[in-house]
């Protein structure tokens, strides 16, 4: 389909130059959970479930694993939508090169998220498999974490994809790091649960589509979802991917049609 | 090539370094959010790691005493802080100003040479580290975990240190990059040394070889260092982390100026 | 020996990549208060040569000295009183314009207040004040290009190096750019450029080196090296194309010289109008005929056989 052949090339083109570090991105893929797993599920795990029996009598390293891969997701989206997207407006000037062609902008908007899908399709599934092999998720059910994942990492991916079309310089991915990326991680419900923090924090983090993307993720590899949850926890992602993706396409046809 | 051999050797005194901090404070003035900002960081650390998980784990025992969650891991990450600080400006930054913004291209037209760069660069790097630390002391002090006064004053001179010895090796391993992707290197070294180095649990959980391991790795050195420090537990231990890091500090410096000045005098 | 009014003396200077030969064993001398090109091509070696005297590239081998001092030795001595206009922009986009000549005239060591003064008395030099607290990536090329000279002069250097300093800019651009160098010349500071435009040489140079494949073919005035390698008056015809006539010896006798290009031929004589005649009795028939002065370009094409602009 026509409609898609500009899509394609630009994940194509991203592919192209992700050949030459993707032995090195596979390998932090695969070693970043077995890391955490390893140090705060099991290390960390046997502190907390000797003191307090687990979360809620789940042992920490099956509450702790499926909150990781939604965080994981979250943080890849959101510096591939940062530094290499500003890298190819900016510096390398790659897209000034791709509108020559008769790709266009909607195509490029596309084929960054659809590739920003791929990198987190790949993390997660890494993630998963080494969350399979330490014993956490062996059910039918605990796949899905992985477009659970995904789709938290797209909540963030395409409001950030906005906000980096609007920037001169990297100065501001500092601050999304600092004030949203990193309290998010620290604070959404991946290491304690939700319940533990002070109300009114608690209503910020419910607001965040992070809160959700942790809940789902952790419902369907611990199978204590019900339906209403699911539909709200899929829900809240599902509206910052969209909204996000509809300001960063106007943003993006401002910054580059000139 | 024969040049440069008659060259004195670089660890000669760069007394035009502070320039390049002037430098990076004029830059910074129009930034001056990133910088304030960073004294956030340790408010959501201590509170996300030291009381939400702290929730889940009352106490600890550390070196024979037993001490609460937040006690026992606050001065983890403050020490953690430092070595992020110091990495960060001496990676990210210093590799953006390298590669793109070629900062170093007109300063090296200067009198101003490249050890002068280099170790400027470091210094800014500590700097930054610097005040992240006191921001954090302060937070701890306030938060009452810290065993004495001298604790606070001792452990902001001892996370000076450990961002010294992070920038210059931070400084050392940029000059090896090429592309932006090469970072993945550094955070692949730094994820496990964070999670490993008995920073969320004490190193009593290890089987002896691999305590032994991590006990040569510098962010445990750094840890160890200061939380000795705050909770008062002072011992011979704690001069060997210092001469560790400060080794490290000078042998990265050394790397990081000959690096330097291959890279940019061809 | 070079004598004691040379600022800068190179001989058998040499810059080796690898395998690769920069600049082969070249010899000059620039002295105080002259204006000194280096005219080639790209890939001439000519940049390579700025930045060995410019102290960021180490010499291979031959001697090179700038003030009577060794770069190697005394890089920073050396630095202190030089002035630099590389060829690409090395200026610092996080700082704004004047924010760029106070920072660098604390690199060379001046106070924060005389700093100050001489920013503001540079970007009026070069008609920058209007834009003082711009952030410097909101500039154009051409005022990228007058900020960077302002920089340079910023320590008031007595030598200042300009690496192809009017490239890329427009007309107007160059003509300001122009009129400050002669401003300077006049001051009595020496300025050493490159560049491969044959106009700029001829207006801004004292003295030339003609550089080609990493060595010099020629040196002189562009008065001497016009003299010396060409004749007073050029001759060009075009022909139509497909229809340029087999010469063979027909044209030898009408100029000094014949240089047969791809699209012309050219006629190197002293009276232009008087080859023009002969040509037109010789029996053949030009599409176009023009006579002009010789050049630097023709120097260029005498000495190489190639055109400066490839």
């Amino acid at each position: 389909m026509a409609l898609m052949a500009g899509t394609i090339h630009v994940v194509e083109y991203n592919a192209l130059v992700f050949r030459r570090i993707w032995r090195g991105s596979i390998a932090v893929s695969f070693f970043t959970p077995l890391f955490f797993l390893a140090a705060m599920g099991i290390g960390l795990g046997s502190l907390v479930n000797r003191s307090s029996g687990g979360v809620n009598g789940v042992p920490y390293l099956d509450f702790l694993a499926p909150g990781l891969i939604a965080a994981a997701c979250m943080q890849t989206g959101a510096v591939e939508a940062t530094y290499p997207i500003l890298a190819k407006i900016m510096w390398d000037k790659t897209y000034e090169a791709v509108l020559a062609t008769p790709v266009t902008i909607a195509d490029l908007l596309r084929g960054e998220v659809v590739w920003n899908t791929i990198r987190m399709c790949i993390v997660a599934t890494m993630f998963w498999v080494v969350m399979f092999l330490f014993g956490v998720g062996h059910s039918l059910e605990a796949l899905l974490a992985i477009p659970a994942s995904i789709l938290t990492g797209l909540a963030f991916a395409t409001p950030i994809m906005a906000f980096t079309a609007t920037r001169r310089n990297d100065s501001g991915f500092a601050a999304i790091n600092r004030f949203i990326i990193i309290p998010l991680y620290l604070l959404g419900g991946t290491f304690f649960p939700i319940a533990k923090l002070p109300l009114a924090l608690q209503a910020v983090a419910w607001a965040t589509p992070l809160a959700h993307g942790v809940a789902l993720t952790r419902g369907v590899v611990l199978g204590n979802l019900t339906s209403t949850e699911a539909v709200m926890h899929v829900l809240v992602p599902l509206a910052y991917f969209v909204a996000g993706l509809l300001i960063a396409r106007a943003l993006l046809l401002k910054r580059l049609a000139k | 090539m024969s040049v440069l051999t008659h060259r004195r050797t670089s660890l000669r005194v760069p007394t035009r370094s502070m320039h390049m901090v002037e430098r990076n404070v004029m830059a910074y003035r129009h930034n001056w959010i990133v910088i304030v900002s960073g004294f956030f960081e340790p408010v959501l650390y201590l509170l996300g790691i030291g009381f939400g998980l702290g929730s889940l784990v009352p106490a600890v025992s550390t070196g024979g005493h037993t001490v609460s969650y937040a006690v026992f891991v606050a001065p983890a990450l403050m020490a953690t802080s430092a070595m992020n600080g110091a990495v960060y400006e001496s990676t990210s930054n210093f590799f953006y100003k390298l590669r793109y913004a070629k900062t170093f291209e007109a300063v090296i037209q200067t009198p101003v040479g490249v050890e002068d760069a280099a170790m400027g660069e470091v210094i800014w790097a500590v700097i930054r580290g610097c005040l992240y630390s006191i921001g954090f002391v302060v937070i701890m002090q306030a938060l009452g975990l810290i065993a004495s006064p001298w604790g606070s004053v001792l452990s902001v001179l001892a996370a000076l240190l450990i961002g010294f010895a992070f920038a210059a090796l931070g400084t050392a391993i940029t000059t090896f990059m090429r592309q932006w992707q090469d970072h993945e290197i550094v955070t692949l070294a730094l994820q496990p040394m964070f999670l490993f180095s008995a920073t969320f649990f004490p190193i009593s959980v290890y089987p002896p070889v691999l305590q032994a391991f991590v006990e040569v790795t510098p962010l445990y050195r750094s840890i160890h260092l200061i939380r000795g420090l705050t909770t008062g537990q002072i011992d011979a231990g704690l001069l060997v982390d210092v001469l560790y890091l400060v080794l490290l500090g000078l042998v990265g410096l050394a790397v990081a100026s000959l690096r330097l000045r291959r890279r940019l005098l061809k | 020996m070079g004598d004691s009014n040379s600022l800068i003396l190179a001989r058998q200077l040499t810059k080796r990549f690898g395998d690769l030969t920069a600049v082969d064993g070249i010899d000059f001398e620039v002295a105080k208060g002259e204006a000194f090109g280096f005219l080639g091509p790209n890939g001439a070696g000519k940049t390579s040569t700025m930045r060995m005297i410019g102290g960021v590239s180490p010499v291979t081998s031959g001697l090179l000295t700038i003030f009577g001092l060794d770069p190697a030795q005394h890089g920073p001595t050396i630095r202190a009183r030089l002035g630099v206009v590389p060829q690409a922009d090395t200026l610092d986009l996080e700082l704004t314009v004047r924010e760029n000549l106070i920072i660098y005239s604390r690199y060379f060591d001046l106070s924060w207040r005389e700093g100050a003064r001489r920013a503001d008395e540079l970007l009026e030099f070069v008609q920058l004040q209007e834009r003082a607290k711009d952030k410097v990536d909101e500039l154009s090329g051409g005022m990228k290009r007058r900020l960077t000279i302002a920089r340079a002069l910023i320590n008031s250097p007595e030598l200042l190096l300009l690496d192809e300093p009017t490239t890329g800019l427009d007309p107007q651009a160059r003509h300001l750019v122009w009129d400050r160098l002669y401003r300077l010349k006049q001051r009595g500071v020496t300025l050493v450029l490159t560049t491969h435009y044959m106009d700029e040489a001829e207006q801004l140079c004292d003295r030339l080196v003609v550089m080609d494949k990493a060595r010099i073919a020629a040196e002189g005035s562009p008065r001497e090296l016009i003299d010396k390698f060409s004749t007073r008056e050029v001759l060009e015809l075009r022909f139509p194309i497909d229809e340029q006539p087999p010469l063979d010896g027909k044209l030898n006798d009408i100029a000094e010289r014949i240089e047969v290009l791809p699209d012309r031929v050219l006629l190197y004589t002293g009276d232009g109008d008087e080859a023009i005649a002969a040509v037109h009795r010789r029996g053949l028939r030009p599409e176009t005929a023009l006579v002009r002065r010789s050049t630097l370009e023709d120097v260029f094409l005498r000495l190489t056989g190639r055109s400066l602009v490839d």
